[in-house]
């Protein structure tokens, strides 16, 4: 067992992505904030979790337009070669 | 996926104008192709999904309520199309939600400490880091991806993402935690390497 896994962390796990959201209760923020500024490991986790989260949102800002072929064989697979130039 | 500058007109989708449905498919394409990447790692298999999700579209416009946005509605359908063309590649796998949606995650428990927040930002932004992001999404189980992907990838809210899926809210919330700590395993794994790296550099 993994000197981690005392109960606390275990109980707060659930409520993670909740909180990173800024979607969870007042009184649980509260009592994940407390628990976070004695446990470095959770501390870390909640971190990560953020950053994770962040990396995978920017990247989905970064990925591109369909390809251009791609969108022209999407339209002429719909009929809509008249519309293929804008 | 945020609906154009000029809002599409449901009006005249279901009245057969083409020309709006152009606009359609130029405004909602670019995302579905996304989702699809995403879900099937593989472009051809993508184009097939973006294809027939505009296809199913263009069939069931006289279906369409307008309870849910044209988004969600659309992301209903290319989910559907990506789970299952995944579904015909592999039916082995099964994709009943037969996956558990009780409180136990303890499978999930972290097991990874080490705070790689702090890499330099050059790190994040290679290809190489691009690439271990999207091979660790591809590691997800079917279901947990999807679910990340919308809500995660494509911003949808909790609620839309229970709706193009059809799922409770405590089965959305549930795989969505599960994905991110999954996820949060493998970078670390990933990113704590590429730490060791540049300290003994």
């Amino acid at each position: 067992m993994n000197e981690h896994e005392h109960s606390k962390c275990r109980s707060l796990l659930g409520s993670l992505s909740d909180y990173v959201d800024g979607s969870l209760g007042e009184e649980l923020c509260e009592e994940i904030e407390r628990h976070v500024a004695e446990c470095q490991n959770c501390h870390i986790v909640v971190n990560t979790l953020r950053k994770t989260i962040s990396l995978y949102h920017e990247s989905a800002a970064e990925a591109g337009e369909v390809p251009g072929v791609v969108r022209e064989r999407l339209f002429r697979t719909l009929n809509l070669d008249d519309y293929i130039r804008h | 996926m945020s609906e154009n500058k000029t809002e599409i007109s449901v009006e005249a989708l279901r009245a057969g104008d083409r020309e709006e449905f152009s606009r359609l498919v130029d405004t909602y394409s670019g995302p579905i192709y996304r989702l699809a990447l995403k879900m099937l790692g593989i472009p051809t298999d993508a184009e097939d999904v973006l294809q027939n999700t505009f296809l199913k579209a263009f069939q069931h416009l006289k279906d369409f309520e307008g309870r849910a946005s044209l988004s969600t509605w659309l992301y209903r359908i290319a989910s559907n199309e990506a789970l299952m063309l995944l579904r015909k590649q592999r039916p082995e796998i099964t994709f009943s939600d037969a996956a558990p949606e009780d409180d136990d995650n303890s499978d999930y428990f972290p097991a990874q400490f080490t705070d790689w927040c702090c890499l330099p930002e050059d790190e994040f932004l290679s290809s190489e880091s691009q690439a271990a992001l999207d091979r660790a999404v591809q590691h997800l189980p079917e279901t947990q991806r999807i679910v990340f992907v919308l809500r995660d990838i494509e911003g949808l809210s909790i609620e839309e993402t229970r709706e193009a899926l059809n799922l409770s809210e405590t089965a959305v919330k549930t795989r969505l935690l599960r994905a991110r700590l999954h996820l949060r395993e493998e970078l670390s794994t990933y990113y704590g390497e590429r730490l060791d790296k540049r300290s003994k550099e």
